[in-house]
């Protein structure tokens, strides 16, 4: 009875998640193309696809590898991409708290934007889940997307060479990063955060190891908290003249 | 093309390494524990204050063509960014605006 009833929670998991596989086999295919174009060998590429797996975070590394940047800025500002996902570690505490290590460890490494969106959504509509039937959810998400990943990556990697330059695709990286941040722009603190980061960056293009980034990043994080701040106390001012 | 793969390899594993400790933080380390709001306030701009900057200077002065600007890749730009905001469509986006670039370098070759 629980065996057939976990296996339904896995494969629920698995459903509700593989619409994304749309999106997750693009990415692979595209970072194992601009990755070898980019100078990688094989497992290189497919070193840091599976070490890593967090798209955003890799083209990020690619960019600013073929721009000649200095390692350490390499790291950290591909780690700066890849910072939101301590909210979604911060999130996952009261559903897998109390899980083993090694399956807290195992959650930890598949936690990608699409397995935690699918996952803590499951979670806020059925609160009734039990731990195990929530973890066995997740794996399920996580088997849906991750391994499409992997695969679509390794083909971009054996099919990067064989592609022309015509197609243009060094603007491959700044088109899916356009796409990705586009939609998130839909709130005005957001859209500030949006535009002092392209402006300072432009800005601030003269200085050395890609420190702009840094600084543009920095500044624009602010620009979005103040901005949402503001808000807040527009919001309540009015509230309070109504 | 790149640096050499000393380097190659110190980012995949530098960026392996720090990508787990940061998914691992909250579930593994840090536990239940709250994150101030200030803190949290800021992380929420994150993915909006690093990626357009970086990106916005590969738009404007490509590698591809020494730095001068190339009105394909900026009307390509455009269309990518209209369709995703307009249709919340991460791979619709980025479709137009290859096809976008494409039809322009079509357009505008002699």
């Amino acid at each position: 009875m629980t065996k057939t009833l976990s296996r339904s929670y896995f494969w629920q998991g698995y459903c509700d998640c593989s619409p994304f596989i749309l999106i997750v086999a693009p990415f692979g295919l595209l970072f194992g193309v601009v990755a070898t174009e980019a100078g990688l060998n094989l497992i290189e590429t497919m070193m840091m696809t599976i070490l890593v797996i967090a798209g955003a975070a890799q083209f990020t590394a690619l960019a600013l590898l073929e721009d000649q940047a200095p390692t350490f800025i390499v790291v950290i500002t591909a780690l700066a991409v890849n910072l939101r996902m301590a909210m979604y570690s911060a999130a996952l505490v009261p559903h897998f708290g109390k899980a083993s290590f090694l399956k807290r460890l195992l959650a930890s490494y598949f936690m990608v934007d699409q397995t935690f969106a699918v996952a803590i959504k499951k979670y806020d509509s059925e609160p009734s889940l039990t731990l195990d039937q929530k973890l066995i959810y997740y794996f399920g998400c996580a088997a849906a997307v991750c391994p499409f990943w992997y695969v679509f990556s390794l083909l971009g990697a054996l099919l990067g060479d064989s592609i022309p330059s015509s197609y243009s695709l060094d603007f491959a990286i700044p088109i899916c990063f356009i796409a990705i941040t586009a939609p998130m722009l839909k709130s005005l603190p957001h859209l500030m955060s949006a535009l002092v980061s392209i402006c300072v960056a432009l800005l601030m293009a003269w200085m050395p190891y890609n420190l702009w980034l840094i600084v543009a990043a920095i500044l624009a994080m602010m620009a979005g908290a103040k901005t949402e701040l503001l808000l807040q106390v527009r919001l309540k001012r009015q509230e309070g003249k109504a | 093309m790149m640096a050499n793969s000393g380097n190659i390899w110190l980012v995949i594993l530098g960026l392996g390494f720090g990508t787990f400790l940061i998914r691992f933080s909250f579930l593994g380390i840090i536990g239940g524990r709250q994150l101030p709001e200030w803190c949290l306030r800021h992380l929420r701009y994150v993915a909006t204050a690093v990626l357009p900057g970086l990106i916005a200077p590969l738009v404007l002065w490509p590698d591809a063509t020494n730095g001068e600007t190339d009105p394909s890749r900026l009307v390509a730009a455009v269309v990518a960014f209209f369709i995703g905001y307009r249709f919340n469509s991460v791979v619709g986006a980025a479709i137009g605006g290859m096809l976008s670039l494409y039809a322009m370098q079509y357009l505008i070759s002699p």
